[in-house]
């Protein structure tokens, strides 16, 4: 896939892509080490393939699923998105994948659907780190159900044109732009839509620094640092971080009459 | 409880060469120790320095760089306060006199710690003075920095006479409160794992322990020439 010989899709950005090396070495998946160098370290004992996705929840259809299988049910699209992480670094990745919102019809929520909930692999033995209890195993995380159908949420196979390495997330992840890294949950086993809200790693972990929300809010700093800069990974300097991370005009309406200082 | 072990360990490792050629007392038979751990301490910065050009600091160069002078600041002040126990424990001399070179290393790199974040913010005082007054995690960390800075200055000998020798102590106790606030920065500073910070917290703590433990039978001899704080 040559990544120029593309037109740009209306959610691309025009921002000077991540390097392959930079977002393939400098990776948060404690479940993989808690180092930024660990996952590219240890990602071999992940296997992504075979692999199958159990959904189940508030669906008309569930089901376990292969991977190949849930990947053939869409048309693979890039998308090229900022990605903010909590800690106030930035980098722009090109990734490979379908929107979630194509998914999330396909299982056919029932009226009772207001969140979904999505479970990564728990398994020491592929993801070592899990062998530490820094964080609740597996982690979790999720969306509201409105988020979810958003279509800038994505469902990442690939970056830069290749198959998602081990550290990123393989073999499926989630993207969510406009939110916090974490938010992005890698190697994903389950996709459950629950009537009530997820109970969330990062927010079971730390409830006053990390939220459910987690949307990029330069005004809201973490307690223990600024969120109004970011390094975007590959520059010296650092960058004012931009609400919903640039994304405001597309998702801020989401969260209409909302108090997003309470519901960080 | 090694103290026992250690004792007759230590002249014993040293008496094949005083015992063959009887030298005067005491003269300088480690005058390479001191330039030794001067160069050893500056060393990291050129790996710092080497690192940051062959690119080996990773995707965020800077990030690392702080964490690394961080780093080594504190491990360095907690070498510095190993220095008494270690004597204490052992009888044996040489802890001492490295002990100012240990501190001021500490020093040098929590200055350089503290260049690298205002580098990090454009030199920005503004974003300084809110992370310090609005974030616990850097109001430590900036603390622990401020208290350096008296003894720093006051590290030479002639501060010790200037000072008198009592004052000077108790001037330089500051250093436990300045060891304890940077490994509260360093705890505050990680997201998640907890291990590492812990480690230090745990070796200061018996380190403290160790003084206390050890305070009483050393109080008679403290003299000018064993300026200790403990």
């Amino acid at each position: 896939f040559a990544q120029a010989a593309r037109p740009l899709g209306p959610y691309d950005t025009k921002e000077a892509v991540t390097s392959y090396q930079q977002a393939t070495t400098y990776n948060n998946f404690y479940e993989l080490g808690t180092d930024k160098a660990d996952p590219a370290r240890n990602a071999a004992s992940l296997k992504p393939r075979p692999w199958t996705v159990k959904i189940d929840g508030e669906v008309k259809k569930p089901q376990t699923v292969d991977i190949d299988t849930l990947q053939s049910w869409f048309p693979l699209e890039d998308r090229i998105y900022r990605m903010r992480c909590v800690e106030g670094w930035s980098m722009v990745m090109p990734w490979l994948g379908f929107p979630l919102a194509g998914l999330i019809r396909r299982l056919e929520p029932t009226s009772k659907a207001k969140y979904v909930q999505f479970t990564a692999l728990l398994d020491p033995k592929q993801l070592p780190g899990q062998k530490s209890n820094v964080l609740d195993w597996p982690y979790v995380e999720g969306l509201r159900l409105d988020e979810a159908l958003h279509p800038l949420a994505f469902m990442a196979v690939g970056l830069h044109g290749k198959v998602l390495p081990g550290q990123n997330g393989a073999p499926l992840r989630l993207v969510v732009p406009w939110k916090y890294g974490f938010k992005g949950i890698k190697s994903i086993v389950k996709i459950t839509l629950t009537e009530k809200m997820p109970k969330t790693t990062w927010a079971l972990a730390a409830p006053s620094e990390y939220g459910f929300y987690a949307n990029v809010n330069p005004a809201v700093p973490h307690p223990r640092w600024s969120q109004a800069t970011e390094r975007r990974i590959g520059e010296l300097g650092r960058r004012k971080t931009l609400p919903f991370n640039g994304y405001a005009d597309e998702v801020a309406g989401l969260y209409k009459g909302m108090d997003l200082r309470k519901n960080f | 409880m090694s103290t026992g072990d250690a004792r007759p360990a230590a002249p014993a490792a040293k008496a094949p060469a005083r015992g063959s050629y009887q030298p005067k007392r005491k003269s300088a038979p480690l005058g390479w120790l001191v330039p030794a751990v001067t160069v050893g301490g500056l060393l990291p910065i050129a790996v710092l320095i080497w690192d940051a050009y062959t690119g080996a600091l990773g995707a965020n160069p800077i990030q690392r760089a702080t964490l690394q002078t961080g780093l080594l600041t504190l491990t360095l002040l907690v070498a510095s306060l190993a220095c008494t126990p270690l004597r204490l424990l052992t009888g044996w001399k040489w802890p001492a006199r490295i002990r100012k070179s240990l501190g001021l290393l500490a020093f040098g790199y929590a200055v350089l710690h503290f260049l690298i974040y205002l580098f990090d913010h454009g030199f920005s005082l503004s974003v300084m003075f809110e992370d310090v007054l609005k974030r616990p995690f850097v109001t430590v960390g900036f603390t622990a920095l401020l208290l350096l800075v008296p003894l720093a200055l006051t590290s030479g000998k002639n501060s010790v006479r200037k000072l008198g020798f009592q004052k000077w102590t108790r001037l330089h106790q500051l250093v436990y409160l300045a060891v304890a606030f940077g490994a509260l920065h360093y705890y505050w500073g990680v997201k998640k794992d907890h291990v590492p910070p812990l480690i230090y917290v745990g070796v200061i703590a018996v380190l403290f322990a160790t003084r206390f433990i050890k305070r009483k039978p050393t109080k008679k001899q403290a003299g000018p020439e064993k300026i200790s704080p403990a």
